[in-house]
């Protein structure tokens, strides 16, 4: 097999590579500041704010990805505005992170003992104070394992990024294969990137989830679905 | 610009077209995918380490590359082997190579958290391994990950949509099509979107309905394993 | 007529020594009590013979197959052999019939017409004909405890093995147990019970085998209950009263 790839071709797949953990940290950042909202609404006193962000959580869930990049690549600019892959891929995503991330860390805050609550409550904390001192760091422990094995799901799913156009490492295979035409060595190649990226977080989760047995959540065993 | 749902419902007939399609390679890969996850599973656990380690090796490789590189992966590499399949077969190979490793990790968990006693009762009346997973830890397994697994399975269906980058002519590449014609992309996906959530609790009806018929026990005593 | 033999066995988990010298004969149609404190070695000696833990030295012979032997045929020898654990361990997503024509129909090949008669007939002797349909779930531990028994008989063993199966009972369970184990005995089975009951032990046991810190410290009829030959034996007695 005569392989052309060079050494420029493979720069080109680390700038993607570059590209990736950029649009994952976004996401990551923006999903994770939406996602705290989503779940503080989750649990909200208001029942008419719980059902609405609940409603808001099924829709995103229940809908593709790409399906949601599409709508804002090419929705939004239909209603006026005007969008760059990168933002549209960013935006989508974050949507997207925040739902899952909203769910994980509704159910880790719930997962935290009545107890814990009441005894925050007889020491005259306010709601707020009860919620940022005794809560939250709680669930935050809770919530880190899964927490890290989302973020996997992440850095997979910005390769969905490269179907509007963003020059990530799919996309950077992609316009390389354009070029040469020995797609399976090409994306070989990128699927190997992909996996130095995610199997190291992949394994920090796991052992994050072995370490803190008594913290399990729910007592069935948890294999969270997965796809993507 | 004002918002015109008309003109997309109009093209009503492409859309169950392609949602039919998304069904239809939900439906064959769910069964596929439980039968390679099911069967890797079964391997994981075995006393075999080279079974053991192959398994490994592919469910982790599948769980930390995305979707989109497995099926062009799967793709190119079938048409460069000489195989000159439709995209819906490439799509079933992709779907179920993907989703029978994750399978692979809920089932091992199923299977973990039947008691050792169950499989010690079993092994001393007789049975061969094979027997022991068939008769006596397949379905209280099943049981205990069931929704899991329909959680997965449903989100198997939501992950065809990638397939469309093959050219496969399911709902999302309908979906395209359709915006590409009539100019109006957010009315397009909003419908879709709907389509795909519809599909969504079709689909846990579905399994609702098949776990009554598959679980005698939950049916008539109304508890969980 | 010697049908089980146990040989010098040895066993250990890890670094840890259960077993360090086990030996002792079952013959046809004894029924033996295996008695103990805890980490004595004694359910460890019962799983040994069914192959459940393998040993690491000696020789254990069950009805003519060589238990120790790696290829030893497994099948052939559980079909001989039938155990009743502590916890029952009947199978929670099939009926009580169904959990006992499980290894006549699968193992043994039966037609399931066939099998179902002979688990009504197995159930019948246990007092259990009215719960062929029942889920172990819906019945009581002392019947689960029943149920699980008529399922090891339904194989025809040439031996029963009982591991301690009343403990996990209430008191008020354990009656019904003891009596169908007693019948049991009296039609000629060859069986070795671990158990705690020392009433029943002396009532039904052809045969004492004291175990004590991995050995056999003491064997004999049910006299040595009432006189015991070994300090160790005298203070095992007295701690139980």
């Amino acid at each position: 097999m005569n392989i052309s790839l060079n050494f420029a071709h493979i720069q080109f797949l680390l700038e993607g590579t570059f590209w990736t953990v950029i649009l994952s940290l976004m996401a990551f950042g923006g999903g994770g500041m939406m996602g705290f909202l989503i779940a503080l609404g989750r649990i909200a006193p208001l029942r008419a704010l719980r059902v609405v962000i609940a409603a808001w959580v099924q829709l995103i869930q229940g809908t593709p990805l790409l399906i949601i990049m599409f709508m804002v690549y090419f929705g939004l600019p239909q209603l006026g505005l005007s969008i760059s892959p990168l933002l549209a891929a960013g935006v989508s995503l974050t949507i997207y992170a925040s739902a899952y991330l909203g769910e994980i860390w509704r159910g880790c805050i719930q997962a935290v003992p009545r107890a814990q609550w009441e005894a925050a409550e007889c020491l005259a904390l306010s709601g707020v104070q009860r919620m940022f001192k005794v809560i939250l760091p709680q669930a935050i422990k809770l919530a880190t394992p899964p927490t890290v094995g989302f973020s996997v799901q992440i850095i997979k799913n910005t390769s969905l990024a490269s179907v509007v156009g963003f020059v990530e490492l799919a996309r950077a295979g992609q316009l390389i294969n354009n070029s040469i035409f020995e797609p399976f060595i090409i994306y070989l190649i990128v699927a190997t990137l992909y996996f130095c990226l995610c199997f190291p977080v992949s394994v920090l989760s796991r052992r994050l989830e072995r370490g803190a047995p008594e913290k399990k959540i729910k007592p069935v065993p948890t294999v969270s679905p997965r796809i993507n | 610009m004002m918002l015109d749902f008309t003109a997309i419902l109009s093209q009503w007939q492409l859309m169950l077209d392609g949602a039919a399609l998304t069904a239809k390679l939900a439906l064959v890969t769910t069964v596929t995918g439980f039968l390679i996850g099911t069967l890797c599973a079964v391997a994981r656990r075995s006393q075999s380490s080279v079974f053991s380690r192959i398994a490994a090796i592919y469910v982790e490789s599948i769980r930390n590359t995305p979707f989109l590189v497995q099926i062009f992966l799967v793709y190119f590499g079938l048409s460069s082997m000489g195989f000159s399949f439709t995209a819906f077969t490439v799509s079933v190979i992709a779907l179920t190579i993907n989703v029978g490793a994750y399978t692979a990790e809920i089932m091992r968990a199923g299977f973990e958290s039947v008691h050792k006693g169950q499989w010690e009762a079993a092994e001393t009346l007789g049975l061969t391994k094979w027997q022991q997973y068939w008769h006596v830890a397949l379905r209280p397994a099943i049981e205990r990950v069931y929704p899991a697994l329909t959680s997965q399975f449903i989100l198997l269906m939501l992950a065809s949509s990638v397939t469309s980058q093959i050219s496969t002519e399911e709902l999302t590449a309908t979906a395209n099509f359709i915006q590409s014609e009539t100019y109006r992309p957010f009315e397009t996906f909003v419908i879709v979107a709907g389509i795909y959530i519809a599909l969504s609790l079709l689909m846990r009806l579905i399994f609702w309905l098949f776990g009554l018929a598959i679980f005698p026990r939950r049916r008539r005593l109304g508890t969980m394993i | 007529m010697s049908i089980i033999t146990l040989r010098n066995v040895q066993k250990s988990f890890g670094h840890n020594p259960v077993l360090k010298d086990v030996s002792f004969s079952v013959n046809q149609g004894q029924v033996v009590a295996l008695i103990g404190a805890s980490g004595s070695g004694k359910s460890t000696a019962l799983r040994c013979i069914d192959r459940l833990e393998t040993i690491n030295g000696g020789s254990i012979e069950v009805c003519g197959h060589k238990v120790e032997d790696p290829h030893v045929n497994l099948r052939k020898l559980r079909q001989d052999v039938g155990i009743v654990f502590q916890s029952y361990n009947l199978f929670p997503h099939l009926t009580i019939e169904q959990n006992i024509t499980l290894g006549p129909v699968s193992v043994k090949k039966m037609a399931k017409a066939e099998a179902r008669r002979l688990a009504l007939s197995v159930l019948e002797q246990v007092g259990l004909a009215d719960k062929a349909d029942s889920y172990p779930e819906q019945l009581s531990g002392g019947q689960q405890q029943r149920a699980a028994i008529a399922r090891s008989l339904a194989m025809k063993p040439k031996v029963m093995l009982f591991d301690e199966v009343t403990s996990a009972l209430d008191p008020k369970l354990t009656g019904e147990v003891l009596r169908v184990i007693e019948r049991l005995a009296g039609s000629g089975m060859t069986m070795i019970m671990v158990t705690h009951e020392m009433n029943f032990a002396r009532r039904v046991a052809d045969k004492i085998i004291f175990m004590h810190q991995g050995t056999v410290h003491e064997s004999g009829t049910v006299e040595i209950l009432k006189t015991p030959g070994t300090a160790a034996l005298q203070e095992f007695i007295s701690n139980d009263l």
